[in-house]
């Protein structure tokens, strides 16, 4: 590898046989770098937050309260997740097609601006001229430069977006791979897509309200409400299709996972572009300012196409890693290709958590939530944080974790360090999460809300009993999240140890990697075996998948309609 | 066959394997079950969040507040006033930083028309322990045709972020019960009765 030419932009990687762009390797590190800082912010303000909420510490101020929770949701949201959406574009374009980054100077500025834009949000955020919760709802006002900063991190990250399509051109035209690109890629294109669609929003009310935060225009609360959401919650949705890519991508890596039709999951991805920026409206059920019909249609995605989008991923995921497992001759039973897979390699472990706790917990409890009338009884109550801390936490989090387990080695090419630490990270922060986002979810059901400094009320002209239960399954809460803390540290005291001070292993061949033994995943020290040519047999090879998402619809039907009963026991209202 | 992170060769566009198909078409089926339950729900359901929506002039919206405590209030508790308003009549409730007004005396199985409108910034009034949420927005008039369905003494908790005496937004609704013994409930702060 030392012999390559300098003025070589590529190298080529000893593990997977992909031709590295030197720029694109860059960037991704970059952003990695950036997502991480971003997460480690995020972190900090989660654990204030979490023994403020925990009554028995009540740690914070109610004005700290308020400008951390600020902080935890601009910190994780935007900044952490969307930097490293930006690597992952680059790796699915650049990387996986073989090619070179279409405008590298661009991209690197476009990287500066977003760096710039966080970091101005960051200091007015702490400042205190923003205790404004992420949502910033008008007439709440913050710093006029607050505005802005989003305004230049979004900016940049459209241009990325752009850079992103633009390689995909460049692939193209300098035919560096064969046929259609692949499913990871085409993944990551809708995620680009939709991103495109959200900072369109994002610019539609921040710039609007820029401008009022100056005192140059008026901007209506509820109009406010429905275009931020179209921001708010469509960045979610960008982080479903990548986080699904990256499920692809990850079942690839670890066990070899097939495809099993290109067809049924790329026309998922495409259902994801065409519905699901309608889910702002899962945030305006309870509005005053939106008729019925408006609320049915666009909660539902018009007729939950979206939702049969994930239900369809959520078979095909699992469907492909049994396949694959079973094509290589782990096929006995119903689950033996599941017991015998490498539950000790991180990225492993995490895709398998990532899927589970975002189907099982964020999946049901976000369609029950958002179906119109049931989100009387849950709108802004705990249970809307308990859901999607279960999604983007437990989901798309967890699942950029373990995709870095890769990312280390193949791209930073250091061996992981505290190796056995990193093994069992993906566990404590599963665990941890899904015991933190059943039991919030289950507080909010005795209707606790969200954003909420005081649960006793001290200060109240009137005293609050919430159910006795409640500061129970708040203690329980809180040592959920203190675990998936604990879990989140371990990654981040991981990733920076090997990326900053691990040992290199970019001067090692193939074999010599795979003789490593230990700090590195165990798809790259045993890569999966190569399928056999041609179209297998298919009948029985996703028996086990099936009884899985058997055992997912059973559950779904049963929260759904507890729900409607829980419902019905409540004032009549109409 | 092959994974997602390499290009399919040649045509990919082939019919699915009958296990896939019939996943597909068990999660359609679901999703058009999801569907339908919301418009059966405005049929035969009894908790819509229908309303009347209006815009309104949040002044104009404190002056028809005041004027329908002015007419019928029959008390105060801790300075806030009592209204005991009719059956069927248009009810008022005034959320602002960072209180509610008026406190409210209902009668259990009676409807009333249950406006909720903002002074100020975005509230959030959640009945406590019902569990019963609306967004409460500046400048727009939710009115929700309500029926109380239990007696007790409930309260008004705001459940949007509105600044930093958030958590202080208190109201009340009690609610009596006029089929049963007259057994009054002791207030827990001020004296309402």
């Amino acid at each position: 590898m030392t012999a390559a030419p300098v003025a070589s932009p590529f190298r080529i990687c000893p593990t997977t046989g992909l031709k590295v762009n030197a720029q694109a390797e860059a960037l991704i590190k970059a952003n990695a770098v950036a997502a991480t800082v971003s997460l480690l912010i995020g972190g900090i303000a989660a654990v204030l937050v979490l023994l403020t909420r925990w009554q028995v510490v009540h740690l914070l101020s109610p004005e700290w309260f308020y400008r951390v929770l600020t902080v935890h949701g601009m910190s994780m949201l935007i900044f952490f997740i969307i930097f490293f959406e930006m690597a992952v574009l680059y790796f699915a374009s650049a990387v996986l097609l073989n090619c070179r980054v279409a405008t590298p100077r661009l991209a690197w500025a476009s990287f500066w601006l977003m760096v710039a834009g966080a970091v101005l949000v960051e200091v007015i955020m702490w400042s205190g001229k923003a205790d404004v919760l992420f949502t910033s709802y008008v007439p709440l006002r913050a710093d006029p430069l607050y505005y802005l900063g989003v305004i230049l991190f979004a900016v940049g990250a459209l241009i990325v977006t752009g850079i992103f399509f633009g390689t995909l051109v460049v692939a193209r035209r300098e035919h560096t791979y064969q046929g259609s690109v692949p499913l990871v890629t085409f993944g990551a294109a809708t995620a680009a897509i939709i991103a495109v669609i959200t900072l369109g929003h994002g610019a539609a009310i921040y710039i609007p309200t820029f401008l009022w935060s100056l005192g140059l225009m008026n901007v209506d609360p509820e109009i406010y409400r429905m275009v931020w959401w179209g921001l708010g919650h469509s960045s979610q949705q960008i982080n479903v299709a990548a986080m699904v890519s990256i499920w692809y991508l990850l079942g690839a890596l670890t066990i070899g996972a097939v495809v099993l039709n290109e067809k049924i999951s790329r026309t998922a991805f495409v259902l994801y572009v065409l519905f699901i920026s309608m889910a702002a409206a899962h945030h305006l059920l309870v509005d005053p300012g939106l008729s019925p019909a408006w609320k049915v249609w666009n909660t539902s995605y018009a007729m939950y196409l979206a939702v049969l989008a994930s239900m369809v991923h959520g078979f095909t995921v699992p469907a492909g890693m049994e396949a694959g497992q079973r094509l290589r001759g782990l096929s006995k039973g119903l689950f033996e290709w599941l017991r015998k897979a490498p539950w000790g390699d991180p990225g492993f472990s995490s895709l398998v958590f990532s899927v589970i706790i975002f189907g099982f917990l964020g999946g049901i409890t976000g369609v029950t939530f958002g179906t119109e009338q049931i989100n009387i009884i849950a709108h802004n109550t705990l249970r809307v944080p308990g859901h999607f801390h279960a999604t983007v936490v437990g989901g798309t989090a967890l699942a950029f974790m373990g995709i870095t387990y890769y990312v280390i080695p193949l791209i930073f090419r250091k061996q992981v360090a505290f190796w056995p630490l990193a093994r069992i990270q993906p566990y404590l922060f599963a665990i941890g999460m899904t015991i933190f986002s059943v039991f919030m979810t289950f507080a909010g059901t005795f209707g606790v809300p969200r954003r909420h400094w005081d649960m006793t009320f001290s200060q109240a002209p009137f005293d609050v009993q919430y159910n006795p239960a409640v500061s129970l399954v708040m203690g329980i809460m809180a040592l959920g999240g203190l675990l998936a803390a604990l879990g989140g540290a371990s990654y981040i005291v991981v990733t920076v140890w090997s990326v900053f001070f691990g040992k290199s292993i970019a001067a090692l061949s193939g074999p010599e990697i795979r003789a490593l033994g230990s700090g590195v995943p165990a798809g790259i020290l045993r890569p999966p075996a190569p399928l056999p040519s041609g179209e297998p047999e298919h009948r029985g090879l996703s028996r086990g998948t099936l009884v899985l998402v058997g055992v997912f619809l059973a559950a779904f039907i049963a929260y759904y309609f507890v729900n409607w009963k829980l419902l019905s026991d409540v004032w009549r209202v109409g | 066959m092959h994974t997602g992170m390499e290009s399919p060769r040649g045509i990919w566009w082939k019919p699915a394997h009958k296990t896939e198909k019939m996943w597909v078409l068990i999660a359609f089926g679901w999703c058009m079950v999801l569907f339908a339950m919301m418009p059966l729900w405005h049929l035969k359901g009894a908790q819509n969040p229908s309303g009347i929506r209006h815009r309104v002039n949040p002044n104009d919206y404190a002056r028809r507040t005041t004027e329908f405590i002015r007419t019928y209030k029959i008390g105060e508790d801790g300075g806030i006033p009592v209204v005991e308003p009719p059956a069927g009549s248009e009810v008022y409730l005034l959320g602002r930083m960072w209180s509610w007004q008026p406190v409210l005396k209902l009668h259990k199985g009676v409807e009333y028309t249950l406006h909720l409108s903002s002074l100020d910034v975005n509230h959030g009034f959640s009945l406590t322990p019902v569990n019963l949420n609306f967004q409460v927005v500046p400048g727009y008039d939710y009115g929700l045709r309500i029926v109380p369905t239990e007696s007790g003494d409930f309260r008004v908790v705001c459940n949007e972020f509105c600044g930093i005496g958030h958590h202080t937004m208190v109201g009340r609704i009690i609610v009596v019960d006029d089929s049963a013994p007259p057994a009054t409930p002791t207030p827990r702060t001020g004296g309402a009765q």
